[in-house]
């Protein structure tokens, strides 16, 4: 079976996050870089599916050069080969679906597999766009897929229990983290990954309907906390504090 | 006009649909529209009251002999077919995760941008609006400007208020599906057994981070000791394979609201932060002083985790609260 994985390159931020002076970006000049979590869930399950029914893993992602790191990191996890959308401005939700509908729809496959919403922007909406353009079945929000003679059986969680979907392959599944164990690569595989080809496509221009105007990073209280206490001993006002607050 | 969909129980209205619909009011207002709802399933006019108190004046119920269950796609046609015979200047949905999903397949059929976890709108020529980002960590304040703008509202930002007012009216609305709409539908429910306390619902949530090194079993005593309290996990504990990822709090994870979060061994990051902005305190626990979390909390113990949560379990079996 031929699976697609869609993945997005997005800053690693830690504690608090930095905006750049046009208030336009995060401040990634000492940040690395990852792809969300949901997406590694999507490129794990690819490749266990591909162990268990053959085929292959195609990885894509739209974004600067740069991006060809995830892609080699997404190889390393099993992936076999890398499609890079070179664009340099940043991407819409609307122009982003194109991109990879267009790409996808050269090539026959079988399951499409996004994050449920990027990491960063979170629009919660590229993978549908890209089932309606290609005419495929969707399901999303996905914590547990299993395909069996061309059906696929998704579960999305709700309280108390899940929703089951079964529609027919070809499908665009986007799925949440908590799917599956993604692996960690081996030496051996990163290295192999470094030296694996990507191709490279620039996708057309879009106009998208979505403008930002400005990032802004929302208050939070920052005063410090009151120390109870630097040694075991604070354990009898940490109990203090239970009680005042009427939880026991 | 604006149209808001609305989510339902048999009749029962979602909370998210009543901030959904307080939002929705206030775009109607700002463009001097009309607000009216779209619901699906069984016993949807059974709402004309409750979403009459928010300010609707026609409530579009969807009637289709083939839409027994939910079916996002049809769905979204419904809701496009609904929005165009009645003129509509803006589609809003609550950010669950049907109406995220109904409301994309709307989006596309309509070739328009949907803005995601929208928090506020301010209508002018274009909807100058703040959505939310990484899970709530950063704030955008974006233009949109289509001819019909598609929004969703992201759950538990916006306090829903009535305006008061009678029933709407209702009105039956038949969409005109294809076959490919049904492709997808509602196979099933599945319940789940998970026992104890669900991590959402906890009043007292204790939570353990790469810092236990892997050990938890003092974390799960404490709980123990404590009548409502759940046990959670950063994704680093996740990661290791030491916790479930059910266990997990943050972006990627589950959102916590209780009274107070113990966070043991937790560093703080902005992922695993945005999980218990419901919390109304924070207790941290941490070797590090310098750590983001005891910035963040409001009481901290700067001590091994392992000398300290032993040391409450005893206290509070000592002061007879645990059982
Ligand atoms: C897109 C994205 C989504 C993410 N989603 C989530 C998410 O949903 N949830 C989540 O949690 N993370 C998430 N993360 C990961 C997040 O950025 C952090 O990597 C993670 O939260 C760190 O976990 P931690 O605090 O347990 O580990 P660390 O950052 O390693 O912190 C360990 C802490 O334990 C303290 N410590 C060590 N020993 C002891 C001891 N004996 N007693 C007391 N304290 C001790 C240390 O001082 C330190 O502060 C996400 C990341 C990305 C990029
Ligand atoms: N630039 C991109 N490159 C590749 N895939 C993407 C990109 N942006 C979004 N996606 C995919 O679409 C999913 C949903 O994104 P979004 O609609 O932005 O929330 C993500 O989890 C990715 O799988």
């Amino acid at each position: 079976m031929e699976v697609l994985t869609a993945i997005k390159r997005v800053p690693e931020t830690g504690a608090k996050i930095v905006l750049t002076e046009d208030k336009l970006d995060i401040d990634t000049s000492s940040l690395g870089f990852t792809f969300s979590p949901h997406e590694e869930c999507a490129v794990e399950e690819g490749v266990q599916l591909v162990e268990e029914h053959g085929g292959n893993v195609t990885v894509l992602t739209l974004g600067e050069e740069d991006a060809t790191e995830q892609l080699r990191s997404a190889i390393a996890m099993g992936a076999d080969d890398g499609i890079l959308l070179e664009s340099d401005e940043d991407r819409g939700p609307a122009g982003t679906a194109k991109a990879i509908a267009d790409a996808a729809s050269d090539a026959d496959f079988d399951l499409l597999l996004f994050g449920n919403e990027s990491a960063d922007t979170a629009n919660h909406q590229v993978g549908v766009r890209v089932a309606e353009q290609l005419g495929l079945p969707c399901v999303t929000g996905i914590k547990d897929l299993d395909v069996t003679d061309g059906t696929v059986t998704a579960r999305r969680e709700i309280p108390g229990g899940s929703e089951v979907y079964e529609v027919d392959l070809p499908a665009v599944v986007t799925v949440k983290e908590g799917l599956n164990e993604p692996r960690y690569p081996s030496m051996r595989a990163k290295m192999q990954a470094r030296k694996a080809s990507v191709e490279h496509d620039e996708p057309a221009a879009y106009d998208e309907g979505l403008e930002l105007l400005e990032l802004e990073v929302p208050e939070s209280d920052d005063s410090p906390a009151e120390v109870l206490g630097e040694s075991p001993d604070a354990a009898d006002d940490a109990v203090d504090v239970l009680e005042d607050l009427e939880v026991l | 006009m604006v149209l808001a969909l609305v989510e339902h129980d048999n009749g029962e209205v979602d909370d998210t649909s009543l901030e959904t619909l307080t939002l929705a009011r206030d775009v109607a207002e700002q463009a001097g529209e009309s607000l009216e709802a779209i619901a699906f399933g069984p016993e949807a006019d059974g709402i004309a009251e409750t979403v009459g108190a928010y300010g609707v004046a026609v409530l579009n119920t969807v009637d289709h002999a083939d839409l027994d269950d939910y079916a996002p796609e049809a769905y979204g046609r419904a809701v496009v077919q609904c929005a165009e015979e009645t003129g509509t200047e803006a589609i809003i949905a609550p950010g669950t995760d049907r109406g995220a999903e109904t409301l994309s397949h709307a989006a596309s059929k309509l070739d328009v941008t949907m803005a995601a976890e929208v928090t506020d709108v301010e209508v002018g020529d274009d909807y100058e609006l703040t959505r939310q980002r990484w899970g709530g960590t950063l704030i955008e304040h974006a233009r949109l400007s289509a001819d019909t703008n598609l929004l969703t509202v992201a759950p538990n930002e916006i306090s829903a208020s009535e305006s008061g007012g009678d029933a709407a009216d209702v009105s039956a609305f038949t969409p005109e599906l294809d076959d490919g709409d049904l492709r997808v539908q509602l196979t099933r429910v599945e319940e789940s057994d998970i026992e104890g306390v669900p991590l959402a619902e906890a009043r007292v949530v204790v939570g353990g981070g790469r810092g236990t090194d892997g050990d938890f079993s003092e974390l799960e005593d404490l709980v123990e000791k404590i009548p409502n309290a759940a046990l959670g996990s950063s994704r680093a504990a996740v990661n290791e394979g030491w916790r479930p990822h059910d266990d997990q709090i943050g972006q990627t994870g589950n959102k916590i609201a209780p009274e107070i979060y113990i966070a043991a061994g937790i560093s703080g990051a902005v992922q695993h932060m945005v999980g218990c902005k419901g919390a109304e305190n924070i207790l941290a626990i941490n070797t590090d002083p310098e750590a983001a979390i005891v910035q963040k909390a409001d009481w901290a113990v700067v001590a091994d985790l392992h000398e300290v949560a032993p040391a409450m379990s005893e206290e509070l079996e000592s002061r007879g609260h645990a059982d």
